[in-house]
């Protein structure tokens, strides 16, 4: 296996922990948690396509990670506030319970 | 393949799952804090060195907090007493096993990956910032207003709907419900 | 001259120069790494123990009684002592902590502690890593302790220590911010993160003042800002009510015992080192002599000088100014060192663009002493002294 697969490899575990964490778990703050898994693997992807492309001067991949953490700092921030909304509402941070539109 | 790409990649990996399956809420947090951890080594091991510190000071230093904060203000720091799956665990755990399928077989089957690596790819910390004051400068502003516009809305989402408490003669508002006075206090 | 002056370097190279011819060629880089981090150990943590008993002392002296003084001669035999008593001492762990996580966060502090000195240049040719974006690294790596904090608070299972940790993540995480931007006015003018290139950068003399960044109205104001978030970043007083024992037993760290303690304490000691240094190689010209008549005294004795300066003023603050209140902390932090630092960035450019000479000064100078009394009386304006209104948890 070369380097950028074995890079990729690791990034689609990260990116499948994520996701499974994101659907399976019960608190909200722990699928957010999961989200942010998935932004990181992803992230790892462009860093990874970046070291082993032939143009790494033109810095494409470590532009775009470095404005996705900006992005996903704003993200957390107002994820987590979301979250802390909803529990003073609901007094619960278990996404089953919060299904209020559910007929 | 190399020993401190298996180390790091081990050690990702264990935390990611051990912040997945975890039945605290704070274990939970603090094992993801390892993960970015993991990650900015990863950044490191791939000479992206203003990546891998900028990755440790915001998830590390900020996103972490943020979530054990937020933890502790939905009282998440005591393991929950029900089920820490949620009623769907299987369909869910059965999509991530499809898309890690989907990708491994896109990886392996990919002729990109067949690419050996040039020699050097660098990022300076001086190329990275004369990027960003010119090719990417509106990205840069419009990721300042986000961070602004984020910062302000986290703040008014945050915040509790003020009913003004009725004041009391001695001059203290009138505890809510069973609470108790916290340390948060001054002249207003 | 240079010989004293590169002594540790040559040293390290000639030990190298030895165990190459004793050692496999793959493990010299493994041993050239371990020398610099077993000097860093070593003379940070006797710094440590130079700066416990230098304070026990002074302090004792600024509230007018002894300080230790009976091991060894004047007592300054007692950081060994205390070393010594801290290692027996029976290590209690509270029944309902988590065992785990309180057993890490103490390590989880020092290393991070430690891992910044990696990226202070404590003399010519003297740093033991020099990162492109090294000033970048010390802030991540410092940001990492916070976790730590946290860790300790949370794991004890106690609401003192719970409170302690709270309040030390959030003090920290506010004057993280000022800390940072007044590092960033150095950043502008030098346009480098790489420690190194910025002490490199503060060399000559501008008529009998050398070139350092204190000695212009930007650099003085962002020194003046960085001792005080840096004062509140190691938790000290009159910022010490994360640990305030008055209110909250010791914080963060009121169940640990034993060596356990003392790590907090080394952790501690050893960030406000690292802060100090930071400062000394930013704003304070890093290893360069004030004057070229002194160059002959070895540039790591100067970095050590200034250090042992920026220790005493440590220790002279906080014997005598009385400790904040939580609301004032923060209001400190956001409505009066921030404006100060974002107006810093401004000060730092304008003098860049003017011209050498004393309109510059003037300008520079009024850029900085205008804010600070328009925000201090501004601040102070409303403000009567009143009763406490209190505000209630839910």
């Amino acid at each position: 296996m070369t380097p950028l697969a074995a890079y990729l490899i690791l990034s689609a575990f990260l990116f499948a922990i994520g996701l499974a964490g994101a659907l399976t778990r019960r608190n909200a703050i722990i699928v957010l948690m999961g989200i942010e898994l998935m932004l990181n693997a992803a992230n790892l992807n462009f860093i990874a396509f970046w070291r082993f492309s032939d143009h790494p001067e033109a810095l494409t991949g470590i532009m775009f990670v470095i404005f996705s953490i900006g992005v996903a700092a704003a993200e957390a921030a107002v994820g987590l506030a979301l979250i802390i909304a909803i529990y003073r509402h609901y007094k619960t941070t278990n996404v089953d319970e919060v299904n209020s539109l559910k007929g | 393949m190399d020993w401190p790409f298996l180390i790091i990649a081990g050690f990702t990996i264990a935390a990611a799952a051990a912040a997945m399956t975890l039945r605290n809420l704070i274990h939970c947090a603090l094992a993801v804090a390892l993960a970015f951890v993991g990650l900015a080594a990863a950044y490191l091991q791939l000479n992206a060195q203003f990546v891998g510190f900028a990755q440790i000071l915001v998830y590390v230093g900020a996103v972490a907090i943020l979530i054990v904060f937020a933890a502790l203000l939905t009282r998440g720091g005591e393991p929950s007493q029900v089920g820490i799956f949620s009623k769907t665990w299987l369909a869910g755990l059965g999509v991530a096993l499809a898309v890690l399928g989907v990708l491994a077989w896109a990886i392996a089957r990919s002729l990109v990956t067949q690419d050996q690596a040039p020699p050097t790819a660098e990022a300076t910390v001086k190329q990275i910032g004369n990027a960003l004051m010119t090719e990417y400068v509106l990205p840069l502003e419009v990721v300042g207003l986000l961070l602004t516009a984020a910062l302000i809305g986290a703040v008014i989402i945050a915040m509790r709907d003020e009913t003004p408490n009725p004041v009391v003669e001695d001059g203290r508002s009138k505890p809510k419900s069973s609470a108790k006075p916290t340390s948060v206090g001054g002249h207003e | 001259m240079t010989g004293l002056d590169q002594v540790f370097v040559t040293l390290k190279h000639w030990l190298l120069g030895q165990l190459a011819n004793i050692l496999p060629n793959g493990l010299l880089p493994v041993v050239s790494v371990l020398l610099s981090i077993a000097a860093i150990i070593m003379v940070f943590a006797s710094l440590f123990a130079i700066m416990t008993i230098m304070e026990r002392k002074g302090l004792g002296r600024i509230q007018n009684r002894y300080g230790p003084n009976r091991v060894g001669p004047f007592g300054f035999l007692q950081p060994a002592a205390d070393g010594i008593k801290a290692l027996i001492k029976e290590d209690l762990v509270p029944r309902a902590a988590d065992q785990v996580v309180h057993l890490l966060a103490p390590v989880m502090l020092v290393v991070p502690a430690l891992l910044v000195y990696a990226v202070l240049p404590v003399g010519r040719n003297m740093v033991a890593i020099d990162f492109d974006a090294g000033l970048l690294f010390f802030f991540a790596v410092g940001a990492a302790s916070e976790l730590a904090v946290f860790m300790a608070g949370w794991s004890s299972r106690n609401k003192y220590a719970l409170l302690g940790a709270m309040r030390a993540v959030a003090q920290m995480v506010s004057y993280e911010i000022p800390l940072i931007l007044s590092t960033v006015s150095v950043v502008m003018l030098t346009g480098t993160l790489s420690p190194v290139k910025i002490v490199e950068a503060q060399a000559g003399h501008a008529g009998w003042l050398p070139d350092w960044f204190v000695f212009t109205p930007w650099g003085f104001a962002g020194f003046v800002l960085f001792m005080i978030a840096a004062n509140a970043e190691a938790n000290r007083s009159p910022f010490d009510l994360p640990e305030g024992e008055s209110e909250l037993v010791a914080g963060y760290f009121t169940e640990y015992s034993g060596f356990k303690f003392a790590l907090f304490f080394l952790a501690e000691y050893l960030s406000l080192f690292a802060v100090s240094g930071l400062g000394i190689t930013l704003f304070l010209g890093g290893w360069q002599a004030p004057f070229a008549a002194l160059d002959f005294v070895p540039s790591w004795a100067w970095f050590f000088v200034k250090l042992l300066g920026l220790i005493v003023l440590f220790i002279w603050t906080r014997g005598t100014l009385p400790r904040l209140r939580v609301d004032q902390l923060m209001n400190f932090a956001w409505k009066f060192m921030l404006p100060l630092a974002l107006i810093n960035l401004l000060t730092a450019a304008v003098w860049h663009y003017m011209p050498p000479g004393m309109p510059r000064w003037l300008v520079g100078g009024a850029l900085v002493v205008g804010p600070y009394l328009m925000l201090g009386r501004g601040l102070m304006a409303g403000k009567h002294i009143s009763k406490r209104t209190y505000r209630y948890a839910e």
